[in-house]
């Protein structure tokens, strides 16, 4: 009996083990944002917690330059998106952005030694000023999503040439001659390694399906979507909770998903979100596409695009909210059309020491 | 000390081969193995077969087989012919209904064809082996409870694959057949028809399906404990109330101040069984074809409790701002 006894609590406890292998170690920590009782929750790991810290330090901002002194445009050639900065600002600026997206290759990443600054001969160099104006455009018009914290090139690059977490339209895997591939039903990375449609992000990230798929009355409707259109707005929906680390009662109370009024205000930054993606995918992303070489180009020859990961990358706000923008103003809106030029601004030529000394000083 | 928390049984229930007693209208070749084991013997009756299929039988097994087959085969060719994707992905594989474009009518064969061709295979050999479940009952003088409870729950799967499609006019607003994915559908299904624990049905349904678990281990547990003044005798406890059948019945009373009889427990397990499906089933039922959103249902009902909302309002985005 007592080795029956001894053989019996061996295999429970190597069951549970085996069962709760994949567990994480509780207790974890948990945030209350919504009335209690409605499971308006969240729970995290503190070793995923310290995980995310590690992996969110801002870089130290470059000294800041002062705004005065000519500007980049009457002083170098070919300057079409910052030009409106001082010379000082913009070369603070190019050297910020080396630390951000090319520290290993330096300038020569977009510029080839010898030819001079001025020419595009280089396609990241080109990428390099679409991306400029598109940060730009994020932190201009869609401060209903990125309000507050801003975004810069760092949010994404993280010292990358081509930021971690991007995504090209997914052909779909291989199927046997003459089936037809229904993109889902397999491990789907996008969702959360469900079954659930392997690429949400074609539809709603590029095209502008209607990703609002849960019944509005009470009663049969009839014009009602179809269920199969649920797995994809589903599938979307783990990407974004993956993304952020975060579960669905960040933006929903699960009791009903579709309400406005019992959802979290960060459902309403989600909302404008996926448009400011789908804007970024479609103006300033695609474009790019032509000059790009076939190494950047997904299996379609589409561009890598965007979606919530490349910015949040598990955090709920990228770099966990910091505000890199304060730090880099020339970033906060897009360059404005020509004015028509006052007289006596052109007069306003500084010294060449200055110059001198404000691109020294952008430099370190 | 081991004895009631150790589920293996004390007795082993072992005797010589025996094939069953014969029964009229039947091909009395009962056929296969007929051998015993201790280990079986540990969890039921110690003897192996032998086993009767009949035509019945064999026919559901057949068609079982085709479909089977149909939806194995069609997963495997999701994924090229390769072994091992088919092996690592196949909790993840399905055999996927046809798209809504198709509606009621029959698709092409790689959109969802096979899927209308292995569902009418499942559901023939399902209704097979129902059909023998009741002849067999019937052949051995049986009632005929078991055939009745297996349809409660063929009435479920029924609504799920075909009554409810058939009335949303789409084959598309099926199950599919798939370990995750239809686990998946039915994540989908709460999320599209808003949220179904506001559907009155579900709420028996999950009433009658934890009721079960609930009753099955009270009886269970309250036949053990009387089984040392013979509760295991329990049909000759309804009939005759020994001391086993009073102890049982005293517990509950002063438990809960009511107890079951030797008969009427038995009586509660079925109904709460089969109701578990018939109510489930409504409840799938009336989803989409006459309730379109159970939350909204609910509100207008007075379902839905309300809550104080922390922090400001939220409103819908499209209706403040325009559609962007």
């Amino acid at each position: 009996m007592k080795t029956l006894t001894t053989k019996l609590f061996a295999t429970v406890g190597l069951g549970t083990v085996l069962l709760l292998g994949g567990c994480e170690m509780p207790p974890p920590e948990s945030t209350q944002w919504g009335y209690r009782g409605t499971g308006m929750e969240g729970l995290y790991n503190p070793d995923t917690l310290n995980e995310l810290d590690a992996n969110n330090i801002v870089p130290e901002a470059l000294p800041a330059v002062p705004a005065v002194g000519p500007k980049s445009k009457d002083v170098y050639q070919n300057v079409q998106v910052l030009g409106d900065l001082s010379v000082g600002e913009f070369t603070r600026l190019m050297a910020a952005i080396t630390e951000w997206v090319s520290p290993e290759e330096g300038c020569n990443y977009c510029h080839v030694a010898g030819e001079g600054f001025a020419a595009d001969t280089l396609y990241t160099k080109k990428v390099a000023r679409v991306m400029i104006q598109m940060t730009q455009n994020a932190n201009e018009n869609w401060s209903q999503h990125v309000g507050g914290a801003g975004v810069t090139c760092y949010t994404c690059h993280r010292g990358k040439n081509v930021p971690e977490y991007v995504w090209n339209i997914n052909p779909g895997h291989t199927v046997a001659g003459g089936m037809k591939n229904q993109m889902q039903n397999v491990s789907s990375v996008a969702a959360g390694l469900s079954s659930l449609p392997v690429d949400p992000f074609t539809p709603y990230l590029l095209d502008a399906r209607n990703g609002r798929h849960a019944g509005t009355t009470a009663l049969r409707d009839e014009g009602g979507v179809s269920l199969k259109e649920s797995e994809w707005g589903y599938s979307l929906m783990m990407h974004f909770s993956s993304a952020l680390g975060v579960n669905c009662t960040y933006c929903h109370n699960s009791r009903a998903f579709s309400r406005w009024e019992e959802s979290s205000p960060q459902r309403a930054t989600a909302w404008h979100g996926i448009r400011m993606v789908r804007e970024m995918n479609n103006d300033y992303v695609d474009p790019t596409t032509d000059w790009l070489p076939p190494h950047r180009l997904g299996k379609l020859g589409d561009a890598q695009k965007v979606n919530c990961e490349t910015c949040h990358q598990g955090a709920y706000k990228p770099l966990l909210g910091a505000n890199m923008i304060k730090d880099y103003p020339n970033l906060a809106r897009l360059a404005r059309p020509e004015p028509e030029a006052p007289a006596d601004e052109a007069a306003e030529m500084p010294e060449a020491s200055d110059m001198a000394d404000m691109a020294t000083g952008g430099d370190q | 000390m081991m004895e009631y928390q150790n589920i293996f049984t004390t007795v082993q229930v072992s005797a010589p081969d025996y094939a069953g007693v014969p029964v009229e209208n039947t091909h009395d070749d009962r056929s296969g193995i007929l051998t015993h084991s201790y280990l079986m013997g540990k969890l039921g009756d110690a003897q192996i077969g032998p086993i009767y299929l009949g035509p019945l039988g064999v026919a559901a097994l057949f068609t079982g087989t085709i479909a089977f087959l149909i939806i194995g085969l069609n997963m495997f060719a999701s994924v090229n012919w390769d072994v091992i994707e088919f092996v690592r992905q196949l909790f993840w594989l399905a055999l996927e209904p046809p798209g809504p474009q198709y509606g009621l009518s029959f698709p092409p064969l790689n959109d969802g064809g096979w899927w209308l061709i292995a569902g009418a295979f499942l559901t023939l050999s399902i209704m097979l082996w129902w059909w023998r479940t009741f002849a067999l009952a019937k052949n051995y003088g049986m009632g005929n409870h078991l055939a009745w409870a297996f349809a409660a729950a063929i009435w479920l799967y029924l609504v799920l694959g075909f009554i409810r499609p058939v009335l949303m006019g789409s084959w598309s607003e099926a199950v599919p057949f798939g370990i995750f994915p239809h686990l998946d559908w039915t994540a989908a299904f709460s999320l599209r028809y808003g949220n179904l624990f506001y559907n009155p049905f579900h709420m028996w349904s999950i009433f009658f399906l934890y009721g079960s678990a609930v009753l099955f281990a009270m009886h269970g547990a309250t036949i053990l404990a009387t089984s040392r003044y013979g509760a295991d005798r329990e049909i000759d406890q309804i009939t005759d109330r020994g001391t086993a059948a009073e102890r049982g019945a005293l517990f509950w009373r002063w438990t809960m101040g009511f107890n079951a009889s030797m008969e009427s427990i038995h009586k509660w397990a079925w109904w709460f069984g089969v109701l578990t499906c018939v109510t489930g089933g409504i409840g799938i039922l009336l989803t989409g074809t006459v309730v379109e959103n159970w939350y909204l249902w609910g509100m207008k009902h007075g379902l839905v409790p309300t809550y104080p909302m922390i922090g400001e309002a939220v409103v819908d985005p499209l209706l403040t701002e325009g559609a962007q």
